[in-house]
């Protein structure tokens, strides 16, 4: 008896993570499927209206480099200074409460504040540098969080010995620290290119849907998951969707495995010294 | 012998010149770094401040029963009532942990315990890939395959509660795994050893000792993917049929309060567009809720 119960539960189990990989195939597959046979050079690359996929491919890159142009800088520094500079105090803890705050606020909320804030109140209108700013706050906890696990893992040895040898503080943070922990970091960045692409609700109400190629960025722009959702929510042309949603995928798909990769040849490099 | 002592004098001064300014430059470096960091705070001050600050004026001229608890969203009529919404986004949310903890949490325990290594080296990058799929292509998928398969069986035209849970219910599947799995791969080994001694078999162990001990962190893990599940928008929008009505059962169609504002927005103004902006108060209580709960939670369990 026990052991057919223990058969049985393992089954079960078995049968959950089939269930969990199995539902990743379905939904990879039947977009790529169905999505690939209507890809071709004149949909990539086309620039006509409301066909071909140039401008919100370059609205979407024009987003992702303002965005991190932006939340780079201000991520890195926020988490070296939480993790290199930051005596434990009521400052931090504000600090890091906001930061889980901002991490789950919904979109849709970062969405009506760039709308009010930065369209409206700050005069950019609908446009790429409205979601820019609006994105770079979202992406503000991923970056912090993820380079301050990488600042941590950072031996505090090395720190020691730069400070000891007579570098200043900020030399050892920029001669030491952060060259031991450049993975992370290009990681971090990683992923925010990630969830910039992926987002959409955020992006519509603050960079409007305009599908034209930008030549500034105060021109309001449609970035690819913005354009699969007109596309779908209008029921203008699944074919069309399904290659933009195959664009998407694929994109997603090079950045996880990219990151992956990443992490393996870092890994490897420190190995041989 | 007077000349060394002036040389030593300039020396010294020299030397203290250099060293105050590297100590200059260190507090200005480190106001930098400060300023960043705080730009979190700012952010989270303007974000919280600007929704509150355009959300609560027309909560007090709609009333907070007749918008929380009214039954009738007809912005034309200038009538706002939101009770359907926040009915909706509960059942959806409910709905989202009964389909997604159970796969989640049986998946993860056998990420951490039972599956052999080379599978689990599989199933992790498609965990991870499952939570990297951006939430309109999910929306697109619940539209293209979900809902024609829903309507084939109930025909009513497939935008219903029930869609909706199913996509959130796999949405929230990552969330569930990952952190689950973390915390039951952080149960410490004796916990296991010291069972198995005892003559438990493994499935015994799994769910008599390690479950319970990794409880808090499982609790942590399903509360962010309740959070997920309250707050995701666009996959929501394209499968919920987005009726501004009282959700009757699963197959009703429904509007979630992110629906709400995803829909509206575009086009509404004033009182209209400041009840959209108080849906979004709702929306942020909900949250502020979730993360306290979750702080309670992480604090008890250290």
């Amino acid at each position: 008896m026990r052991r057919f119960k223990d058969s049985f539960a393992t089954g079960i189990i078995w049968i959950a993570g089939g269930i969990t990989g199995a539902i990743l195939i379905w939904i990879v597959a039947y977009v790529l499927i169905n999505g690939i046979s209507e890809l071709n050079v004149e949909f990539l690359f086309g620039n006509s209206e409301e066909d071909g996929l140039i401008p919100m491919i370059i609205s979407t890159v024009y987003i992702i480099v303002l965005a991190l142009i932006i939340a780079a800088p201000l991520g890195i520094m926020s988490a070296i200074y939480l993790v290199e500079y930051a005596i434990q105090g009521r400052l931090v803890r504000i600090i890091r409460f906001s930061i889980e705050c901002l991490a789950s606020i919904p979109s849709i909320i970062y969405g009506l504040f760039g709308l009010i804030f930065f369209v409206n109140i700050n005069r950019m209108g609908f446009s790429l540098l409205s979601g820019a700013l609006t994105v770079s706050i979202m992406i503000l906890p991923t970056i912090i969080r993820t380079v301050e696990e990488a600042l941590k893992t950072v031996p505090s040895s090395f720190r020691e010995g730069s400070l000891g040898l007579g570098a200043t503080k900020i030399r050892t943070i920029v001669k030491v620290v952060i060259p031991s922990s450049i993975s992370g970091i290009v990681t971090s960045l990683i992923l925010s290119i990630g969830r910039i692409i992926g987002e959409t609700a955020a992006i519509l109400l603050t960079a409007g849907m305009v599908a034209r190629v930008p030549t500034s960025m105060m021109d309001s722009g449609r970035t690819l998951s913005v354009h699969l959702y007109y596309l779908a929510k209008e029921g203008i042309s699944f074919e069309k969707a399904f290659a933009t949603a195959t664009v998407l995928l694929t994109v997603v798909l090079i950045l996880n495995l990219s990151t992956k990769a990443f992490a393996k040849w870092v890994e490897k490099k420190n190995g041989l010294y | 012998m007077e000349k060394l002592i002036v040389q030593k004098k300039v020396r010294y001064s020299h030397k203290t010149a250099v060293k105050s300014n590297r100590l200059v430059v260190e507090k200005i470096v480190r106001t930098l770094f400060l300023l960043a960091a705080i730009t979190s705070v700012v952010s989270m001050v303007l974000i919280a401040g600007f929704t509150l600050a355009k959300g609560l004026p027309a909560i007090n001229e709609i009333g907070f029963m007749n918008f929380v608890f009214g039954m009738k969203w007809k912005p034309g009529a200038k009538i706002f009532g939101i009770f359907p919404m926040i009915v909706a986004s509960i059942y959806a949310t409910i709905g989202a942990v009964v389909v997604g903890v159970p796969i989640g949490l049986l998946t993860a325990i056998f990420i951490a315990e039972i599956a052999p290594k080379w599978l689990v080296s599989i199933i992790t990058p498609m965990v991870d890939l499952l939570a990297a799929i951006p939430s309109v292509v999910y929306g697109f998928f619940g539209l293209i395959v979900i809902l024609p398969k829903i309507d084939s069986v109930f025909r009513n035209g497939g935008n219903s509660l029930l869609a909706v849970i199913l996509i959130l219910g796999v949405m929230i599947l990552p969330t569930i795994i990952n952190i689950s799995a973390y915390a039951i791969k952080a149960v410490p080994n004796e916990y296991k050893e010291g069972s198995l001694a005892l003559g438990a078999t493994k499935i015994q162990t799994i769910f008599k000792v390690i479950l319970p001990a990794a409880k808090s962190g499982i609790l942590a893990g399903v509360i962010l993917g309740i959070g997920r599940a309250v707050g995701e928008t666009m996959a929501v929008l394209l499968v919920a049929g987005n009726a501004a009505i009282m959700p009757t059962g699963l197959l009703s169609r429904v509007r979630t309060l992110t629906g709400n504002i995803a829909v509206e927005m575009s086009y509404a103004t004033g009182l209209h567009q400041e009840a959209l902006f108080a849906t979004g108060v709702v929306l942020f209580a909900f949250i502020i809720l979730l993360n306290v709960s979750l702080r309670f939670i992480t604090r008890e369990a250290s």
